[in-house]
């Protein structure tokens, strides 16, 4: 080892740390994506050899088409203002049989989406997301949950999913996505 | 009106020896956080936006599709493709790639395998369905359509 005369030992400067620290933070904000791997979930339907013909009867079918204009027919009736969906949603699941015409229970409820090929893929996922959350809405009732916090429920803690079962008894999420038309 | 003896020998520096330390500290969250991505995106993403969003629980288990019209017109054409991975693929080839993605799983995560699906906002509805029907060929049903928060 070299030696220094008494009282001149050598330092490293540390002034441009602070400045080399800066460059690597300003390439890792700059090629930072935040990646969200958030969306909504959905269960495709397992592929069949031949088609069934299951017997849903009318009532318990609630009807939202969609044409290749993007425009909205729910049971029938055209809809340009969809922000009344959800709380239609919501009073067929939960009809029980009261109206002659929605559905018998909320297990045999089934929400139907059907898309033209020339559907925007905004439009379809404006939908989805509206009948989702009236699903959520009623989950959340009766878990005593706001629905922001129920979908956010943990699966794998034991006691977060015996709340998020208990919520979802009998009302299962029956979104169907027919095939679309041409 | 008091008066007050200013001290002469007060330094009115900023003393800036932690400052690489504050900056080292915000380095280090940037470099968690971020996710060097492996693949570069060819197609447009504007992605939709909505409000029931949902985690995915394992990001491993997690196949990535992305569906939008090919950034580079000339080369690709307009019509929108789907990418997986770094290329371009037609949708008769997704049943053969979603079973090399399971291959790669061990055993009881085979079936957990949760296809992402990041579509343009503009991708007719046409196209999607065609994905999801190869899909189902080979059992991966467990889809999630990739979107952002509405606030």
């Amino acid at each position: 080892m070299k030696n220094y005369p008494k009282g001149s030992r050598p330092q490293l400067s540390t002034g441009s740390m602070a400045d080399i620290a800066f460059l690597l933070l300003i390439f890792f904000l700059i090629t930072t994506t935040i990646d969200s791997e958030k969306g909504l979930l959905m269960r495709l339907p397992p592929k069949l050899d031949r088609p069934i013909d299951m017997e849903i009867h009318e009532r318990n079918l609630f009807n939202i088409l969609l044409n290749s204009q993007d425009q909205i027919m729910v049971e029938g009736k055209l809809m340009n203002d969809i922000s009344g969906l959800r709380n239609d949603v919501i009073t067929f699941v939960l009809n029980k049989g009261k109206d002659k015409n929605s559905s018998d229970s909320p297990e045999k409820a089934v929400v139907s989406i059907k898309t033209n090929r020339g559907t925007t893929y905004k439009q379809y996922i404006k939908i989805l997301d509206e009948v989702q959350a009236a699903y959520f809405e009623i989950y959340a009732e009766r878990a005593g949950l706001t629905p922001d916090v129920f979908r956010a429920l943990d699966q794998k803690d034991p006691k977060q999913r015996a709340l998020y079962l208990k919520a979802r008894k009998g009302i299962p999420m029956n979104i169907s996505i027919a095939k679309p038309s041409n | 009106m008091s008066k007050f003896k200013i001290s002469s020998s007060t330094s009115e520096e900023i003393p800036t020896s932690a400052l690489p330390d504050i900056i080292f500290m915000l380095l280090f969250f940037f470099m968690v956080t971020t996710i060097v991505r492996p693949h570069e995106i060819m197609v447009e993403q504007h992605i939709p936006k909505a409000t029931q969003l949902r985690k995915i629980e394992k990001k491993s288990l997690v196949a990535h599709f992305n569906i939008g019209a090919p950034k580079n017109v000339h080369q690709y054409g307009s019509e929108p493709k789907i990418q997986y991975n770094d290329v371009f693929i037609e949708t008769r080839q997704i049943p053969q790639q979603v079973e090399e993605a399971r291959a790669r799983l061990s055993e009881p995560e085979k079936d957990k395998l949760t296809i992402s699906l990041k579509i343009d906002e503009e991708v007719k509805m046409g196209i999607v369905s065609d994905v999801e029907t190869q899909l189902k060929e080979v059992n991966a049903l467990k889809v999630i359509y990739n979107t952002l928060k509405d606030s």
